[in-house]
């Protein structure tokens, strides 16, 4: 090696012996570099020069200083003194550190939720324009271990008579709320919904106490009005709600509804039986407790014969602020156990998301304490709370959101199947986004 | 953390049980440090005898969150990102609630911006007993100019003691922001794959955390939290860009699930705290209730699903009362139920002829029934038995809500009933219809059943109050 060289030589030579990093080296010899061929190895004076020239630079004098050429002192040298780093008076990092990002797959989340499917068209002997199916999940929803084979579904609810709705939800129902069969064709026809859950709540004995048969006669006027398939609720009370639902059952025989619900505290055997005899399913309804939702789906399956395919969970649904915690970590355990093989757990899971109108931020017209700062107009708080509850269950693994505001419903949908993946939207160039003048 | 048993800790205690540290044997302590209520610097023997130098150094590395923690700003309002261990919030609790830095930026007017800033720390929305707030403001520099940026920080902190996130990509802007708040401790934000060097020597030359942006770009985004810790720049938060529609969200989404799980299995140069920037949303929606509204649904996907801090844009009401709330729904600790202080309570305006109503201290109970009554505008006294947290029908059947329960809750709360009530009687819920002959003994009132929902309080009211004599 000779005495003098210049830089441009040490690249060529490393680029000659085909050098691509050089570790343990040392350079004997009296080394002088020749610094005066330009500016660009001054990193302030490149600096101003571009950025480019910079890094040319700093790359070639890191170089130097791998080979122990003293690059620093020369630089001190040829500035009269130690140079300036442009930004900050520390020594620079001079190297990007490579590194590759990986992350492997869940492997133990091996058995995949139980497909349900809903509705039936003419092909199986119903008359619905199409069919849903739910739950098929391989992963916790949106996760990149596996593809969703299902995206989400809203059905919104209609009620067989005129009920105490949230002023920002009434004023969506006000031309329909004596007529369930125009109400469905309604969040159908206008809101999107993908289902429609008729809830027979006048059959309770502490309202209208409307007799069974009656209450059956509003869900073939329903069925009649949309082709979409249909959840019928009864009205929640334990002594009555086995006699309606199983009337229901009977008159939709062939189109395949949802039944709700069974539950712990009625005669769930009974709403098994019409679910089987005329070809339902049937949803399997607790509250906030996974030991429970295992008890019953058990019963279910080996007690009253309901096939797997005809199960769906309805693990309780609390609002945002009163209780969603507990309704998020049930519902997220369910689905986590369910992958990793719990068969009692392995079905799709549904959300009373309308449940969410019962938290006063959602209705109340303003905080009733004067401490708080301003809530912002209901119309517009209303509807994003539905919206947040729904969201966040969805993130635990829901599959089927019952819901009422239109603007919910056309949010949540839009939510979801963006993370779903069936969402095109323009791309939005957020590398300067500090700058956006929003 | 890398152990989960007391034991595991207790080894490398000193097993003296001196008593020190406020437990009363070093095994009690131990369990303290798994359950992180305690700290091994709360071992005084520990921590100041050299021989046990070794020892306790074994123990900090042991029960290092996974994730580290990073702390912004400086004094009370400091807040702490990051240090989580789990996925899953039920395996043992997600720690340090997602910090909210709303923004403002330079080109503000200095009256704007004081107002804005003003309504930002002064927001609050009462909640089971307390109130939720916000965090922190974050500093935008739309000029691009160092002296308005520096003017703007100035005013920011003449204004509040909330931590800062100095936002610009220039190197030159940040420099002058931390020329006037270094001392404060504000979150450098950001560098990236062009301005990384620079950035990286403020942060180092100020001491002050910084947060890498790398948009959809894992890799880029790895090799530069590695060159930065790995040059001794630990303080480093990571964003890996929020892409506020479409398959850009669900892009964001997912990397957000990967760095997350990747730091949790003990990829330590990827296992720092997460920002999101749910602000992006503005930059797609053109009215500003859309705009809000989809700024809140992206803040809310990523509050349950790993983002550690989030800079906002939103001040209405109707966007952050949903976003303060699924922020304390998912770090409020799953494994221990959340209660109300116990004690009579005042619903509406009630009086002497007002019914006394019983409930439980667990506060999902508690706020339930008291929004029933108060939203149906029932006037009452409504009380919290102290049940240790636990609802109605379990209480009454494990023994926490007793007769003898509700008389000590009574007199604890100095509620007399002959001299506060008219009617002398005690509503039950229905749920402990059981207990009515015994409250009737202990209290002497006369005890009526309720309903066993409260939902169905209002009905019942209608029918059974006030009581036949």
């Amino acid at each position: 090696m000779s005495n003098k060289m210049k830089l441009s030589g040490l690249t060529d030579l490393l680029k000659d012996l085909d050098v691509d990093s050089l570790e343990g080296v040392t350079i004997e010899g009296d080394i002088e570099l020749d610094i005066s061929g330009g500016g660009g190895l001054n990193p302030a004076m490149a600096y101003a020069l571009g950025h480019e020239a910079a890094q040319i630079s700093l790359h070639v004098a890191n170089i130097a200083r791998m080979l122990g050429y003293p690059i620093d002192q020369l630089f001190a040298a040829s500035m009269g003194g130690f140079p300036q780093a442009p930004i900050a008076g520390q020594s620079r990092i001079e190297e990007l550190i490579p590194s590759k990002f990986d992350v492997a797959k869940m492997s133990e989340w091996a058995t995949p939720i139980q497909e349900v499917t809903l509705g039936a068209t003419s092909a199986d002997g119903g008359s619905r324009k199409n069919t849903i199916t739910l739950g098929g999940e391989n992963a916790l929803p949106y996760y990149f271990d596996a593809e969703m084979p299902h995206r989400n579904y809203v059905t919104m609810d209609v009620f067989d008579m005129p009920i105490g709705m949230a002023k920002a939800v009434k004023g969506n129902y006000e031309d329909v709320i004596n007529d369930p069969a125009e109400w469905a064709k309604k969040v159908v026809r206008d809101f999107n919904a993908d289902m429609v859950t008729i809830h027979l709540i006048s059959t309770d004995p502490l309202i209208n106490d409307t007799p069974a048969r009656e209450a059956a006669k509003v869900v073939e006027d329903v069925l009649q009005a949309v082709d979409v398939p249909i959840v019928i609720g009864g009205s929640g009370n334990p002594q009555k709600d086995p006699e309606v639902l199983e009337k229901a059952a009977e008159v939709a025989e062939g189109e395949r509804v949802l039944l709700a619900s069974a539950s712990l505290n009625l005669d769930y055997e009974r709403v098994a039986k019409a679910a089987t005899d005329y070809g339902h399913a049937v949803l399997s309804w607790t509250q906030l407790e996974i030991n429970a939702q295992k008890e019953l789906n058990r019963k279910l399956m080996k007690q009253c014969g309901v096939p797997r395919d005809s199960i769906v969970m309805d693990p309780t649904t609390a609002a945002l602020g009163y209780g969603l915690d507990y309704a998020y970590t049930n519902m997220e355990r369910i689905r986590l156990a369910a992958l990793m093989g719990d068969d009692e757990l392995t079905f799709p899971m549904s959300s009373g998301t309308t449940n969410a109108w019962g938290a006063r931020e959602s209705w109340m017209k303003e905080s009733p304490l004067s401490q708080d700062s301003d809530w912002g107009p209901r119309e517009y708080r209303g509807p994003i709370w539905e919206i947040v509850t729904g969201l966040t269950l969805s993130l635990a693994g829901n599959d089927m959101f019952m819901m009422m505001h239109p603007t919910s419903v056309q949010v949540l949908k839009e939510i979801t199947q963006t993370l779903y993946g069936s969402i095109e939207a323009d791309e939005i160039d957020i590398t300067n986004w500090i700058g956006a003048e929003v | 953390m890398k152990i989960n048993s007391p034991l595991e800790a207790y080894k490398f205690l000193p097993g003296t049980n001196c008593g020190e540290c406020g437990e009363t044997s070093c095994m009690a302590f131990a369990s303290h440090l798994i359950d992180r209520s305690k700290k091994a610097t709360d071992c005084i023997p520990l921590v100041s005898d050299e021989k046990y130098k070794k020892k306790y150094a074994e123990l900090e590395a042991l029960l290092a969150p996974e994730i580290r923690e990073v702390v912004i700003g400086v004094g009370e309002k400091a807040v702490s990102i990051g240090g989580d261990d789990v996925l899953h919030r039920h395996k043992l609790t997600f720690f340090n609630k997602t910090a909210f830095a709303y923004d403002v930026w330079d080109t503000m007017d200095e009256k704007d911006l004081v107002e804005r800033v003003n309504k930002i720390q002064d927001f609050k929305k009462f909640y089971v007993g307390d109130f939720l707030t916000l965090d922190m403001i974050a500093v935008r520099s739309i000029s691009d100019d160092p002296a308005k940026f520096a003017a703007a920080v100035k005013k920011v902190m003449e204004t509040t003691d909330f931590p800062m996130v100095l936002c610009s990509f220039n190197p030159e802007v940040l420099k002058a922001g931390l020329e006037v708040a270094a001392e404060k401790r504000p979150l450098l934000y950001a560098a990236n794959k062009d301005n990384w060097q620079d950035v990286a020597a403020l942060a180092q030359e100020y001491n002050v955390p910084v947060t890498v942006f790398a948009p959809n770009d894992l890799d880029m985004l790895k090799s530069l939290a590695k060159t930065f810790s790995e040059n001794g720049i630990e303080d480093v938060v990571l964003d890996p860009g929020t892409f506020p529609t479409g398959k850009g969200l669900r892009t964001t989404f997912q990397n957000f699930l990967k760095i997350r799980r990747a730091g949790i299995n003990g990829d330590r140069d990827i296992a720092f705290p997460i920002m999101a920037v749910p602000l992006t949303a503005w930059m797609a929606h053109d009215d500003e209730v859309s705009a809000s509204y989809w700024e809140t649904v992206v803040a809310s996907v990523f509050t349950v699903k790993y983002g550690d801090i989030m800079i906002l844009h939103s001040i209405e009401g109707y966007a952050q009362l949903p976003e303060v709330h699924i922020r304390d729904t998912i770090y409020t600790d799953p494994r221990k139920p959340v209660t109300v202080d116990p004690g009579v309570y005042e619903v509406g305006s009630p009086t002497a002829d007002s019914p006394l109503l019983v409930t439980t201290n667990f506060a999902l109970t508690y706020y339930t029934v008291e929004s029933d009554l108060s939203s149906n505008g029932i006037d009452c006294y409504l009380t919290a038995i102290d049940t240790d947290g636990i609802g109605v029908e379990a209480a009454v059947a494990g023994g926490q809500l007793t007769a003898a329960k509700i008389k000590k809750g009574l007199d604890e709360a100095g509620f007399d009933m002959k001299e506060k009530l008219n009617n002398n009687v005690v509503v039950l819920p229905g749920l402990a219809a059981r207990l009515q002959g015994d409250v009737e003994d202990e209290t002497g009132a006369a005890v009526m059943i309720g309903p066993a929902d409260s939902g169905r309080l209002p009905g019942w009211m209608e029918q059974n109050w006030p009581p036949q004599k």
